[in-house]
């Protein structure tokens, strides 16, 4: 068994640390959410030329070609930095999608850009409240144009180009859309993270270019199952910083007389949380097995990564402001940063309970488990 | 990234097959692995014995150890056979105390005699052992423990009383950890024994269990001698001889057995709720989910702890969580089973949904929160080994063991 990264992207791992300890310590995502500028564009441009944009993205079209093992760990990093940069619409979203779906030109044309960074991408699917049923989607594209309104678009408001999902009937679900197009009025929106920017995109008549491979309402559950991997990882690598952030305050807080971290009514906390981290970490493992291998599993995997990281990092992360007592409430202590995006992650992609529902019709309809 | 074995890995497991399949049997398929289910049935402790002679011989008994003790394998190696023989109804758990408790002890600070004498007949099962340590007033603090050595010429007496001892009704010897001495601070004053369970003066009172049945015991000392060749490691040192007896049974701590999250599903796809199959309740859907996941959690970070072996290196801090988490997931899935069966849940037995495992776990789960370190010291042992976090402040500290106070009852 050999149940690991392999040891080339063990060291991508350790470089990213540091290179991420440097340049996005959290003065950065303080920065995005202190002003108006709507992400680190230096920081975004320096991720790009190093490659990470293009890590999976073959050769031939211009990425490196270290295939999804390699976003899973720069994701973990990336979400341990709480990076301000668009790295999830743009990779595991809008690339995802044209390497899946797209038709060889397109994928000649959108990948070398999306991979160098020149152009950043993203995806948009909600339209009201509720779950991300593609089933339920209203939109449709007619004549090869696209009206309607998404929601709470991830850096909507900086993308280029958009993958937006439509209710396809016969024909594609999935459409490639120019941001820049007329017919596309943006509106930044604030939100609970306000270190990612999100923005309503209303789209009139806008054109709209199918991704031939996206037949079928099934598509765009498989796009959120490649997705919902890395997001797994940066969930994990988020959680893992508020745990190392509460350990570290609990051994240097003082009170009555003693470290708080020796009050075992903290201990247990902190040890609670250490189990849901390891046990969010060991799931997104496996997901990233399933990617990598592109293995029939893949629904279940995800779902299991997807939903023990969204719950890891909402415990861990409100519990990482309990153990800070009331200081942890303050803007001034980075707390909130892991907290916002714990949450904003964990709805990013459809919440916990409709991943919960798919991975128990997943598990009857593979019959797996009974057989077990 | 990838679940196969190496070729060697691979070969070591079929062959540990081969032996299963020529030597026990098979758990029939969708059958659940009770706690010591089968252990009270008639002829039990020989066909178990009889099993381990026969392990033993094969070569499957301390595979990993180190090949001076009778081992010469990899701790992968180990980790294989335990995978497979999980799959058989055998009872090796009654053994293990002696073979993976005692004899790593014996062997890390006995005298050779000492490792000569008692090392092989434990493998074998030819000699059952249980473990004396708990204590009334000695629990999750095992170092306030109160039994008394005193050395009379070559010999020592032993007065006192220990709780908790599986299997000491049937066992040829145990290890004991007794105070030798009472006027120095409570770690240092400890000597550790193997105790003869013949030796006159000892007296075992079974203990009855939430679940009726009594798999562990009182045991009474009075006056009872004990060789000086007996003792293992120097005198006052029994508390680094018990640590090295502690480290193994908390790394050999499995899986809690009992129903998973297979179990309720079958569950849930046999009982109606009030709108239909449990299955297909959106509430009942949630609760399967979250144990699913918790469930893959477990697994998959034992599949990290066994790629650590696999690498031949030694498992992260990850492993560290697993008892806690199994036995608390056991109790609540166990209690969530029941609930579903409703109004008929009260009754036990094997035509119950799914075998009545899930009554059978309520009255047996306590002990696997318990045993082996509760959860409680488990969560300390995570905070200060993993976390670093600062011990509790101890009340105790440097006071001869004399005059700390107690709360046992006289």
């Amino acid at each position: 068994m050999n149940f690991d990264f392999p040891d080339e992207l063990i060291q991508l791992r350790d470089q990213a640390r540091r290179f991420l300890t440097d340049r996005c310590p959290p003065a950065v995502p303080r920065r995005i959410l202190d002003t108006p500028e709507p992400y680190a564009a230096d920081l975004w441009r320096a991720v790009a030329e190093m490659g990470w944009a293009g890590a999976a993205i073959p050769e031939e079209y211009g990425g490196v070609g270290l295939g999804r093992l390699a976003v899973c760990v720069l994701a973990e990093e990336l979400g341990r930095a709480v990076a301000p940069v668009p790295f999830s619409s743009s990779v595991y979203l809008a690339t995802e999608a044209i390497m899946l779906f797209g038709s060889e030109k397109q994928k000649q044309h959108w990948l070398p850009k999306l991979a160098s960074g020149e152009i950043i991408g993203t995806f948009a699917m909600a339209e009201q409240p509720g779950a991300a049923d593609p089933s339920k989607l209203l939109h449709s594209v007619a004549s090869g144009r696209l009206t309607g309104t998404k929601l709470a678009v991830p850096d909507g408001d900086i993308a280029d180009i958009a993958v937006v999902a439509v209710n396809g009937g016969r024909n594609a679900w999935l459409h490639l859309v120019d941001l820049k197009a007329p017919g596309v009025s943006r509106e930044t929106v604030t939100t609970i993270d306000p270190t990612r920017s999100h923005a309503r995109l209303d789209l009139t008549a806008v054109p709209a270019e199918p991704l031939p491979g996206s037949t079928g309402a099934a598509t765009i559950r498989t796009l959120l199952d490649y997705a919902a991997v890395p997001m797994a990882f940066e969930q994990v690598g988020g959680a893992q910083a508020a745990l190392d952030m509460a350990t570290a305050y609990a051994k240097e807080r003082y009170a009555f007389g003693r470290p708080i971290g020796s009050f075992q009514g903290i201990k247990h906390k902190l040890a609670d949380m250490y189990i849901q981290v390891e046990l969010a970490r060991s799931n997104a493992y496996y997901g990233a097995w399933a990617v990598h291998t592109g293995a029939a599993e893949l629904p279940v995997a995800a779902s299991v990564a997807r939903i023990a990281a969204s719950e890891a990092g909402w415990f861990v992360t409100k519990e990482n402001i309990q153990t800070h007592g009331g200081m942890g409430f303050t803007w001034q202590m980075d707390c909130h940063l892991y907290y916002r995006r714990a949450r904003l992650l964990s709805l990013a992609l459809g919440g916990t309970c409709e991943w919960k529902h798919r991975l128990v019709n997943e598990l009857r309809t593979r019959n797996e488990l009974i057989a077990a | 990234m990838d679940f196969e074995d190496t070729p060697e890995e691979a070969e070591f497991r079929a062959k540990a097959r081969a032996f299963l399949d020529a030597n026990a049997e098979r758990r029939k398929p969708g059958a659940v692995e009770g706690y010591r289910r089968g252990q009270d049935a008639p002829g039990a402790m020989e066909r178990a014995k009889d099993f381990q002679r026969r392990k033993y011989e094969a070569g499957f008994v301390g595979i990993h150890w180190p090949v001076e003790w009778g081992g010469g394998g990899t701790p992968i190696q180990h980790v294989i056979y335990n995978q497979e023989e999980a799959k058989y109804d055998v009872l090796s758990s009654i053994f293990s105390i002696g073979i993976y408790l005692a004899q790593p002890t014996i062997c890390t600070w006995g005298t050779p005699e000492q490792r000569e004498r008692f090392v092989r007949p434990a493998m074998r099962a030819d000699e059952v052992w249980c473990q004396l340590f708990s204590e009334p007033g000695g629990g999750s603090d095992l170092a306030a423990l109160r039994t008394r050595a005193e050395k009379q010429g070559d010999e020592w007496i032993i007065n006192g009383q220990k709780i908790w001892n599986s299997g000491a009704h049937y066992s040829d010897f145990g290890i004991l950890v007794a105070r030798s001495n009472p006027d120095v601070p409570k770690h240092e004053g400890l000597t550790f024994f193997i105790l003869d369970m013949k030796t006159p003066g000892i007296e075992i009172r079974p203990i009855r269990q939430i679940s009726g049945s009594s798999h562990f015991n009182e045991v009474f000392f009075t006056n009872v001698r004990i060789p000086d060749s007996r003792r293992v490691g120097p005198v006052g040192a029994g508390w680094k001889v018990a640590l090295t007896t502690l480290m193994n049974e908390r790394h050999g701590m499995r899986d809690a057995p009992g129903p998973d999250v297979a179990e309720l599903f079958r569950l849930a796809q046999a009982v109606e709720l009030e709108n239909g199959l449990a299955i297909d309740d959106s509430a009942v859907q949630e609760k399967l989910a979250e144990f699913y996941v918790r469930s893959q959690g477990l697994k998959y970070t034992k599949f990290r702890g066994i790629t650590a072996l696999s690498k031949g290196q030694t498992p992260g801090p990850e492993s560290s969580i697993i008892k806690v988490v199994a036995a608390n997931k056991l109790q609540d899935i166990l209690s969530y089973g029941l609930d579903m069966i409703g109004m008929a849940g009260p009754a036990m037995g094997e035509e119950m949904p799914v075998g009545g495992i899930f009554e059978e776990a309520l009255l047996y789960s306590p002990a696997l929160r318990l045993a082996g370190g509760t959860d409680e010291i488990m969560k300390n042992i995570i905070a200060e080994r993993v976390l670093g976090l600062p011990q509790d402040p101890r009340a105790d500290k440097g006071l001869p063991f004399r005059d700390i106070p107690t709360g046992a009852r006289k």
